[in-house]
């Protein structure tokens, strides 16, 4: 579970995140949306702490993430993060990606990282590239090598970052698909996306954030059905015309 | 020419050696090597510690970069030469001194070499490693680091190539370096400069030349693995 109380951030002058209080279930899809530059990815980001946040508190299952004397490596080592730009280790094959932190981290022996990142890979459709290059990969594909090497450490929740705003728009739907399967599990999912299709079908409850606020919380059906804030009312009839 | 060379060959290759210190060629070689083996790791650590996001590490790193860059290479051999002994009172070695001199701007460059190289690297490289759990060393040394490095190739090897020829320098303070031993030599044959130098700088040319060879032959052998992309 993820508790957010007060969350605030700022960038210089720039309010980023204000005073976000929620919730996150376990085993919840949360799909959270807003035009760009409303702060969503920084949202995102500060759940494992890839940004820092200037006041309030963040806890997932009871440990404060942003606490000073926090295991940052330990609270992240059980958060997944997919991020838009893949990131991808270019110089491992796609196994090697997978199996990098579990055997470092001391997870899992060489041989239990391989035969798990393989079934991981096999679960996305790429075991036939376990040996390939992640230049020779297309960006659909990288990108769900990118969730095998983030599901290779177990991790109870995953966070995705617009997982695919940076692809071709026929590669959208390979990646969708291997969420939504995810998702079907009970994986508690975060995921920052503009794939209205996605949150409609698979979303427990979306987020409408804009100017660093939450200015709507609603399940998919209410949301798209009568958006009750006007901003969100915009959002939707943008994302119409498209 | 060919005569020259038969005649002093052992003296080019070894200078005086066993009779005296060791020379020639081989000291050449020996110094340039040694450098580079001392400096590499150095010049890591500096690197690293000139990017690190605390600032009372990478500050000093960065101002003796700038220093050092700002110097001649030859000023600080005479300086440690002539004017260290006369402060601390102990005698280095010519070779010493030199080996000295070389690491530290062997060092200091490679840092920069290996900073830029970091700098270079697109964040988000460090953030999913980091995001995986593995710790900022660790990220360094799995993900990072081999990437810069396989980057910094090219720029590693001109500085490679630069410290072997930067051991003539050696000459100024009576190194029997190769260089040191050809202007002998010439002083013995006095009327052969043009075949000595000319054999110098053939040694020196497949000297550098061979290296940077191997390291494209290297760097080739990488990008066949990764692919052609990067």
């Amino acid at each position: 579970m993820i508790v957010l109380d007060k969350v605030n951030k700022y960038y210089g002058d720039y309010h980023a995140l204000v005073d976000i209080t929620e919730r996150v279930d376990n085993n919840e899809v949360l799909v959270v949306c807003g035009p760009s530059g409303s702060g969503k990815s920084t949202l995102i980001r500060t759940l494992n702490r890839l940004e820092e946040i200037d006041a309030g508190r963040i806890e997932i299952d009871g440990r404060d993430i942003h606490a000073k004397n926090a295991d940052v490596n330990a609270l992240r080592a059980g958060i997944g993060f997919v991020f838009q730009s893949f990131n991808l280790f270019p110089h491992l094959t796609v196994l090697e990606n997978c199996t990098l932190a579990p055997v470092r981290l001391k997870r899992a022996t060489k041989l239990e990282a391989r035969d798990y990142a393989m079934q991981l890979l096999e679960r996305v459709g790429l075991a036939h590239k376990a040996d390939a290059y992640p230049n020779a990969l297309s960006g659909g594909q990288q990108q769900r090598v990118a969730i095998a090497r983030a599901l290779a450490m177990r991790p109870p929740i995953m966070l995705f970052d617009e997982p695919t705003s940076a692809l071709d728009p026929e590669m959208v739907g390979e990646v969708l698909q291997v969420m939504r399967g995810l998702a079907g599990e009970g994986m508690t999912m975060v995921c920052v996306t503009h794939e209205m299709g996605f949150a409609r079908d698979v979303a427990d409850r979306i987020w409408f954030m804009a100017e660093g606020k939450i200015l709507e919380k609603a399940t998919p059906q209410e949301f798209f059905a009568h958006p009750q804030h006007p901003r969100a009312q915009q959002f939707l009839a943008d994302r119409r015309r498209d | 020419m060919l005569e020259l060379i038969d005649t002093y060959w052992l003296y080019f290759l070894v200078g005086q050696y066993p009779e005296g210190p060791l020379g020639g060629l081989v000291l050449t070689i020996l110094l340039s090597g040694a450098a580079l083996v001392l400096a590499m790791p150095l010049g890591l650590l500096l690197g690293i510690a000139r990017v690190s996001p605390y600032r009372a590490i990478s500050l000093p790193v960065a101002g003796l970069v700038q220093v050092v860059r700002a110097v001649p290479l030859l000023l600080v051999l005479f300086w440690v030469y002539f004017f260290l002994p006369a402060v601390t009172g102990v005698k280095t070695s010519q070779a010493t001194t030199m080996l000295m001199v070389l690491v530290v701007f062997d060092s200091v460059y490679l840092a920069e070499i290996v900073a830029a190289g970091m700098r270079a690297l697109p964040k988000g490289q460090l953030e999913s490693a980091r995001s995986l759990g593995l710790g900022y060393g660790a990220a360094l040394r799995h993900v990072v680091l081999p990437q810069t490095l396989r980057h910094g190739l090219p720029s590693i090897v001109n500085q490679l190539v630069s410290t072997i020829k930067a051991t003539s320098l050696g000459y100024i303070i009576g190194l029997s370096e190769v260089s040191f031993i050809a202007t002998q030599i010439n002083t013995l044959v006095f009327t052969r400069a043009v075949e000595v130098y000319l054999i110098l700088a053939l040694t020196y040319f497949i000297l550098c030349f061979g290296l940077s060879r191997l390291a494209f032959l290297l760097e080739r052998r990488l990008q066949r693995r990764v692919g052609q992309a990067s």
